[in-house]
């Protein structure tokens, strides 16, 4: 909480107009009092079309935004960023850390009428989580079993201690449920309920024009009572971002979720009484943009030459100038709205020092040659937001200032992975490192060594370090919560002084809603939440 | 039956351009950095390496590419497209639904641009160096030198969201499923702002073409004859100008069905249309070979035909051309 009241400051002190500061503070209180409206539909902008909707074999927001709204999680976070149930009523972890049982809720029924049991748990714990999923079959490598003694248990066995902290942190994203009768003839992959997805949450599906739109009707046997208000959702497929701020405006969306917007459209709808522009609803998808090292390049893997680079980077410029209040400086691989493992700002930190940067250099042997060029380097920018792409620049004109001249190679998606995490063709990279709630679900992956070559976002860097892969993998396994955030203190310290990766700057997603929604953006994950307390008002 | 001799001959002239185009595609996708399967991690926002070389397997990536593309020909001779790996279904029907939106404001954004190209274009001839010639000749150059994007931008932002008198994007009201008559009239105010924006560009070329081949044909002798008789000079431009000024323009058409296209992707984007220039721009995002090749197999047969209509157009036009020459 006291984040968002910091995030204000900042927006009041960075940008003059008190309108976006009176918008994001007042929504709630001001509509304490109305009675909520049944009815009404919700047109949501869907950026890019997935491949399929089903979120218990695909962990990114573009599914959640969808599926998560159809299926249904064993556990999400709750408006303080706890875990609390939802198909799961309530939890129990055994001291040693290789069973946790979780009680199912009861009187749930799936879309198609069939009820909802511990078979399904079980099915889609070891056939989607644990083989499929991305993300899911890490955190779930050590997972043995799933037993169901009755209908409304399923006990997760472990080989290895798994630390229930982290269980629950990840089972929100991690844990979307799928009905066993519909998956357990033929490819998973290949079910055509992944693009009619049926699941037991407050929509159902109705709809999927491919390139168009998706459409979800009001599930009338929900469990949670009086819910959802809501009549319909539809998410109108429009790629173009320009074009989507005119349909905003043109009144033919209310939401346009996850950053989707351009910059410049955010900060002047910000601006219009009608809409809401607000970091809040999203603090549980934080991301830090990345400056990724290449220690196959020998002037690389001297640690001075990293500092250096990090010392020549005038990070707090560049985040007033280019990214306004939607982003802050910061601090480490953990952002600061991870309040379970945010170590503090007291860990080394390298300050706009351009002196420094030069002595490093000098003392590294990297002296100035023909025309003040000490080595020159190429950076691959990855293509997923605007930020990065003013991020690489700005990289390319502070390097030069100290003798390295950059050359910026743009690729699409595909080729940027092919090329920093499979071919390693790259001197620097930069692009963004997705938080999601628990170091060891997004972050050690990219310092722990032994990550077989091609998989993205890991540490792909030809970088080895003991103490690190020790803090790491003891931290992975540490069942008690205070040593395990000692630990990731730990781990912060001495990444930010190897430096691999350096990861100087935070941001959090932004949400653009109409200024009729109400119950919006009070749960952290909230663009991937269910929605079933959403209501319009008239 | 000449007409049937002739298409069939046409079309056999096409298979072998056919096959080349296809193949260079293939290989200029070979040499793109990266697969279909990366850029499912990239959308997916991670992944382990044992899932992707299974992801690899069941889309038969594993394979060389010389069987890769060998596969792909063989399929091609049985009339098979093959699967797409984003839509997970027959690119065909992927193509077919895809289809009619592009087709639609193909046909009606060059019969925008062709008919006031026309009519513009005698206008300016007729008062050449006058004031109509100067204001037409003017906003030609104005709509041929702005982005197509920011036309479509800025028709949005004045009819859409400050006067509301049309649709922002999409190909139909989704809020209200209309029937018969009522969704006709609701998909072409769809397609209304879409359809100038992609028009204007070529209404500027074939306004100009159709200006400057009027000039010329307006001084030829026959001309002067039929002036010479006594005709009024309304009955001189239709009856004996038009026509011959008329080549150059059906000309254009069949080398700009191929420009339209792609030309389209940025105009179906802009209004969220679900044509085939924005399945194409996806497929190659995503590395979807299948579904790329599949759309330019269609491309071709669609450029191919539009020529084939303008040859009999031609002979129609102009009789010393006969269909077999």
């Amino acid at each position: 909480m006291d984040l968002t009241r910091l995030e204000i400051n900042r927006r009041t002190a960075l940008l003059t107009s008190a309108a976006i500061a009176a918008n994001v503070i007042n929504p709630m209180r001001a509509f304490a009092q109305e009675t909520p409206r049944k009815g009404g539909v919700f047109n949501v902008h869907y950026a890019a079309e997935q491949r399929q909707l089903n979120p218990s074999i695909q962990a990114s927001t573009g599914v959640y935004i969808i599926g998560g709204k159809i299926q249904e999680n064993l556990v999400d976070l709750d408006a303080n960023g706890q875990p609390v149930g939802v198909l799961a009523e309530s939890w129990e972890g055994t001291p040693d850390g290789k069973t946790v049982t979780f009680k199912l809720r009861q009187g749930v029924t799936w879309h198609d009428g069939k009820p909802f049991t511990s078979a399904d748990v079980e099915f889609t714990a070891m056939n989607m989580w644990k083989k499929i999923l991305n993300y899911g079959s890490t955190l779930q490598l050590f997972l043995t079993a799933v037993e169901t003694p009755d209908a409304h248990t399923a006990i997760f066995k472990y080989e290895r201690p798994m630390p229930l902290n982290l269980l629950l942190r990840a089972l929100p994203d991690l844990g979307y449920v799928s009905a066993k009768h519909l998956y357990e003839n033929g490819d998973i992959r290949q079910n055509p309920t992944n693009l009619a997805p049926v699941g037991t949450g407050p929509f159902k599906f109705v709809k999927y024009e491919r390139g168009q739109y998706i459409i979800a009707d009001r599930n009338e046997n929900y469990w949670r009572p009086n819910a959802p208000y809501l009549d319909r959702i539809v998410w109108k497929v429009i790629t173009d971002r320009a074009a989507a701020s005119a349909q905003m405006e043109a009144g033919e969306l209310h939401y346009a979720p996850f950053s989707s917007l351009t910059l410049s459209d955010l900060a002047r709808l910000g601006k219009d009484k009608r809409f809401i522009v607000s970091t809040k609803g999203n603090e549980g998808n934080a991301r830090t943009n990345t400056l990724e090292f290449n220690f196959r390049r020998k002037e690389l893997s001297d640690i001075r030459v990293r500092r250096a680079i990090a010392h020549a980077i005038n990070v707090p410029f560049f985040i007033e100038n280019f990214l306004g209040d939607f982003a802050k400086l910061g601090t480490g691989p953990i952002p600061s709205t991870s309040t379970d493992f945010y170590p503090g700002p007291n860990t080394p930190q390298y300050a706009y020092d351009k002196a420094k940067a030069i002595a490093l250099l000098n003392e590294a042997g990297f002296k100035p040659g023909t025309g003040g060029t000490r080595f020159s380097l190429k950076l691959l920018p990855a293509p997923w937001g605007e930020d990065i792409s003013l991020w690489s620049t700005f990289i390319q004109q502070s390097l030069g200032e100290i003798g390295i001249p950059v050359d910026i190679v743009r690729n699409d998606g595909g080729g940027f992975l092919k090329q920093v995490y499979d071919e390693h063709a790259f001197d620097i990279a930069t692009g963004w490192h997705q938080y999601r709630n628990d170091p060891a679900v997004s972050t050690t992956v990219w310092y722990r060594s032994g990550q077989p070559k091609g998989a993205p976002w890991t540490n792909q860097w030809g970088w080895e370090d003991k103490n690190v892969d020790k803090t790491i993998d003891d931290a992975a396994t540490e069942v008690d919560p205070a040593k395990r955030k000692a630990l990731y203190a730990q781990f912060v310290k001495e990444v930010n002084t190897e430096l691999p990766v350096w990861m100087p700057i935070e941001q959090i997603f932004l949400t653009t809603i109409t200024a009729k929604a109400r119950n919006h953006s009070n749960t952290p994950r909230w663009g991937s939440a269910s929605w079933h307390d959403l209501w319009l008002s008239a | 039956m000449r007409i049937l001799s002739l298409a069939g001959r046409r079309l056999a002239a096409s298979i072998p351009t056919l096959v080349l185009i296809l193949i260079g595609v293939f290989l200029l996708l070979q040499f793109a950095p990266g697969d279909t399967v990366d850029a499912m991690m990239a959308q997916m926002g991670g992944g382990d390496a044992a899932t992707a070389k299974e992801l690899r397997k069941f889309y038969g990536l594993d394979l060389s590419i010389p069987a890769q593309l060998g596969n792909y020909l063989w399929r091609l001779v049985r009339l098979d497209l093959g699967f797409s790996s984003i839509y997970g279904k027959p690119v065909a029907s992927v193509i077919l639904e895809r289809l009619p939106p592009t087709i639609l404001l193909m046909t009606a954004s060059l019969s925008f641009a062709f008919f006031f190209g026309l009519v513009f274009g005698v206008i300016a001839a007729r008062g050449v160096n006058r004031w109509p010639d100067t204001l037409i000749s003017t906003l030609g150059l104005v709509f041929y030198a702005t982005p197509s994007f920011w036309f479509g931008l800025m028709a949005i932002v004045v009819f859409s969201v400050y006067l509301q008198w049309l649709p922002p994007g999409g190909f139909e009201d989704i809020g209200t499923m209309r029937t018969g008559i009522w969704r006709v009239f609701d998909i072409a105010s769809h397609l209304v702002l879409p359809t100038l924006t992609l028009g204007l560009i070529f209404l500027a070329i074939y306004l100009r073409i159709m200006r400057a081949s009027m000039l010329e044909v307006l001084n030829l002798d026959y001309v002067r004859t039929a002036r010479a008789k006594g005709l009024d000079e309304t009955r001189v431009v239709t009856r004996h100008v038009l026509r011959n000024a008329l080549l150059p323009m059906v000309t254009l058409i069949g080398l700009q069905a191929g420009t339209m296209l792609g030309g389209s992707v940025v105009v179906e984007s802009v209004f969220s249309l679900p044509g085939l220039g924005r399945l194409a721009y996806e497929s190659v995002v995503q590395r979807d070979l299948n579904t790329l090749l599949g759309i330019v197999f269609v491309s071709a047969l669609l450029v191919i035909s539009v020529n084939f209509v303008v040859d009999l157009i031609y002979a129609r036009l102009d009789p010393r051309i006969t269909a077999e020459a």
